[in-house]
């Protein structure tokens, strides 16, 4: 398995080349030095984990802008971080603390930065497809060139919403782009044991809508069909369907490999590894002198600062002081 | 002042929040179709058109879902339903997200949406068309519901709930639709949260709510031949509950009737009885009654409905067992509010 880049490397400047690995590596180091410090206990909430999936959240959210709105599910880490999403804030939401991005109220499984647009996560499978359908219906009637994006797993195509939201969405030619990162999984199960249909890009077809099948571990490939959505749904001609095929490395919820239970073959995510989404693109760049071996050290040490301060602001900050009245005047 | 029935006050207000505020919409089955919603929805079609006013796929799950991403996105939907059993396909969206999103992300964002079901009765509705929902959606924290018994409230609160930031739920009865009542033109709100006193007394109180505010003062009329002095009180908003004004009363009339359309089992009338028993047992001179439907689906016979629905004398039953030394007779109270123009089927 190899990653095509070249194929979808057509006028894609040095900048927004450097920009996308950025990002990637942001993630991979955050989520891995998140499993760094799964052992201390302290992040008691449940984490699930972006870690070999992180193309499809860069490869999209290169295509928005910041009132573009993403809607995610649990597994909502590298969509918020490509979103723009703040860092330190995240951390101390993984630690439940004052500071997180929700005060302590959420935990990861439903993590938000609403100032850069990361609209709030939904871990119950599907209920998030038809908020951004909903974002999107806002936008056009407010005449807005905005764009919603939901973001979900194969498991969700599974549920009604995700064919409900598709009818009306294509219906009302609604600006939103539904990605499906497909990783084959709803937890320990093989998803296309329990689809009748495992090609979940061409339910869209059913919809009339366009129903597009991806590397998902390419990040160009992901950036250049997300561009062409995002422009669909600008210009009033609807929704598209985007399923990109990619695979988790590690469980389902937690930092652990979990091929022991026998479920995942250990084969088959060896050869995923192998199509690591950051290193082949790393690799690529270098090899087409996009960029140099000093830049890319010196964006990981960067990068290794950034998040040992997010990780230290997380675990010196206070754990949430309110009250019971504070917890009921919260509800409404 | 003129006057105009619940559904036409429903429809008045309707057509004033979606003229007050540009970000409104309508939203529903059959909200456009020549019957729209009993006509509570058809003029405001008529006025405004399908771009504010709209049919919507038979997909009430996500198209709350849909609203509420409307709704975080600026706009303030109304979501309407013609029945409250609907809603009950709509569980997810309104009690998992919905209502805890304004909670789970620190109180960051709201969602305004408001969302009106109807309880039917009659004409052998059954099962599935006549469910009484309040108490299900109060149980879960961040949902406001409503109950309005009279025209002039239908209106109040309605616009209320459209200038409200919180997921509202406004639970009408289909038998209260033909009922008229003094109703201003002007736009005006009625305080949610707010209990009404609609009629002061001394001897016995009942809270009741939506319909069974029509029973209560029914009987209340008939008491006051006994010389008995009742205290009505409307809730209008069954959460959060007017906890002040029941046990106010209660502490006063000592003597307590609840009256809810639900079911007896867990809900309304329950949550009040553990409040007066919490707050004012010493207070009591009589045991707490409960009024409400037998705990069971509603069967469809017109037979056996009569076997399921609580009225008048039941609520007079009641009254007869707070006070044993006064020979209350039952005769000559009116069957129960009926509006004779409901012949049929919806």
């Amino acid at each position: 398995m190899t990653i095509d880049f070249q194929k979808f490397d057509k006028s894609i400047t040095p900048e927004l080349h450097k920009k996308l690995l950025l990002e990637l590596l942001k993630i991979r180091m955050s989520e891995e030095a998140t499993v760094a410090h799964h052992e201390e206990q302290l992040m008691k909430c449940p984490v699930h984990y972006s870690i070999g999936q992180e193309a499809i959240a860069v490869g999209v959210n290169a295509n928005l802008n910041k009132d573009d709105w993403i809607f995610g599910t649990h597994r909502y880490h590298s969509h918020y971080l490509a979103k723009g999403g703040n860092l330190k804030k995240m951390i101390a939401e993984f630690y439940l603390k004052d500071t997180g991005c929700n005060r302590g109220l959420g935990g990861s499984q439903h993590l938000a930065d609403f100032d850069a647009g990361v609209m709030g996560g939904a871990p119950i499978v599907g209920a998030n497809i038809s908020f951004a359908a909903g974002a999107a219906l806002a936008f056009q009637m407010q005449k807005e060139k905005r764009v919603a994006v939901a973001f979900f797993g194969d498991g969700s195509t599974q549920a009604g919403s995700f064919h409900e939201t598709l009818n009306f969405a294509s219906l009302k030619k609604l600006p939103v782009v539904f990605v499906c990162e497909n990783n084959s999984y709803a937890v320990q199960t093989y998803t296309p044991s329990t689809n009748v249909n495992p090609d979940i890009y061409k339910f869209a077809k059913s919809y009339l809508m366009p129903g597009i099948l991806v590397d998902g571990n390419n990040v160009l490939e992901v950036y250049k069909q997300t561009k062409k959505a995002t422009k669909r749904a600008r210009e009033g001609q609807g929704p598209t369907l985007i399923e990109a095929r990619t695979y988790r490395w590690v469980e389902h919820c937690g930092p652990f490999d979990d091929c022991q239970f026998g479920f995942r073959p250990k084969k088959k995510l060896k050869e995923w590894q192998k199509k690591c989404p950051v290193k082949n693109y790393e690799k690529y760049l270098l090899s087409q002198k996009i960029v140099t071996k000093t830049e890319v050290q010196k964006m990981k040490q960067e990068l290794k600062k950034e998040i040992d301060e997010a990780f230290d602001f997380a675990k010196k900050s206070p754990l949430p002081n309110l009250t019971k009245k504070d917890l009921l005047n919260l509800v409404y | 002042m003129r006057k105009l029935t619940y559904a036409e006050a429903i429809a008045e207000a309707t057509i004033q929040a979606l003229q007050k505020n540009p970000k409104t919409y309508v939203m529903g089955l059959g909200v456009d179709d020549p019957k729209g919603i009993f006509n509570t929805t058809r003029p405001a079609f008529e006025k405004f058109g399908a771009k504010r006013v709209f049919d919507m796929p038979i997909a009430e799950n996500s198209m709350t879902g849909v609203a509420i991403g409307s709704a975080l996105a600026g706009m303030h939907p109304l979501m309407v339903h013609a029945r409250c059993d609907f809603l009950y396909v709509c569980m997810d969206q309104i009690v998992n997200q919905a209502a805890k999103w304004h909670f789970t992300y620190a109180g960051q964002t709201s969602i305004p949406l408001t969302i009106r079901a109807i309880i039917g009765r009659g004409w052998g509705q059954g099962v599935h068309h006549s469910q009484s929902s309040q108490a299900m959606f109060a149980h879960s924290p961040g949902i406001k519901v409503l109950m309005p018994a009279t025209a002039y409230d239908a209106k109040g609160l309605l616009l209320a709930a459209m200038e409200d930031q919180s997921p509202t739920l406004i639970i009408e009865h289909r038998r209260l639709f033909d009922l008229e009542d003094e109703v201003p033109k002007k736009y005006y709100t009625i305080p949610i949260g707010k209990a009404s006193i609609i009629q002061k007394g001394s001897d016995l109180t009942i809270v009741s709510d939506s319909i069974m505010t029509r029973e209560a003062l029914i009987v209340a009329s008939h008491l006051e031949k006994h010389k008995i002095s009742t205290e009505v009180i409307d809730l209008r908003t069954i959460k959060p509950l007017d906890t002040q004004t029941i046990i106010k009363s209660v502490k006063k009339t000592g003597r307590v009737i609840i009256a809810d359309t639900g079911w007896k089992s867990f809900g309304v009338t329950a949550e009040i009885a553990a409040l007066i028993a919490e707050n004012i047992p010493d207070k009591l001179k009589g045991l707490v009654q409960r009024i409400a439907t037998l705990d069971t689906p509603t069967p469809a016979s017109y037979k056996l409905e009569e076997l399921f629905y609580p009225n008048a004398i039941d609520v007079a039953l009641a009254a007869k067992k707070l006070f044993p030394n006064k020979k209350i007779n039952l005769k000559n109270i009116p069957k129960t509010v009926e509006n004779k123009n409901f012949t049929g089927p919806f």
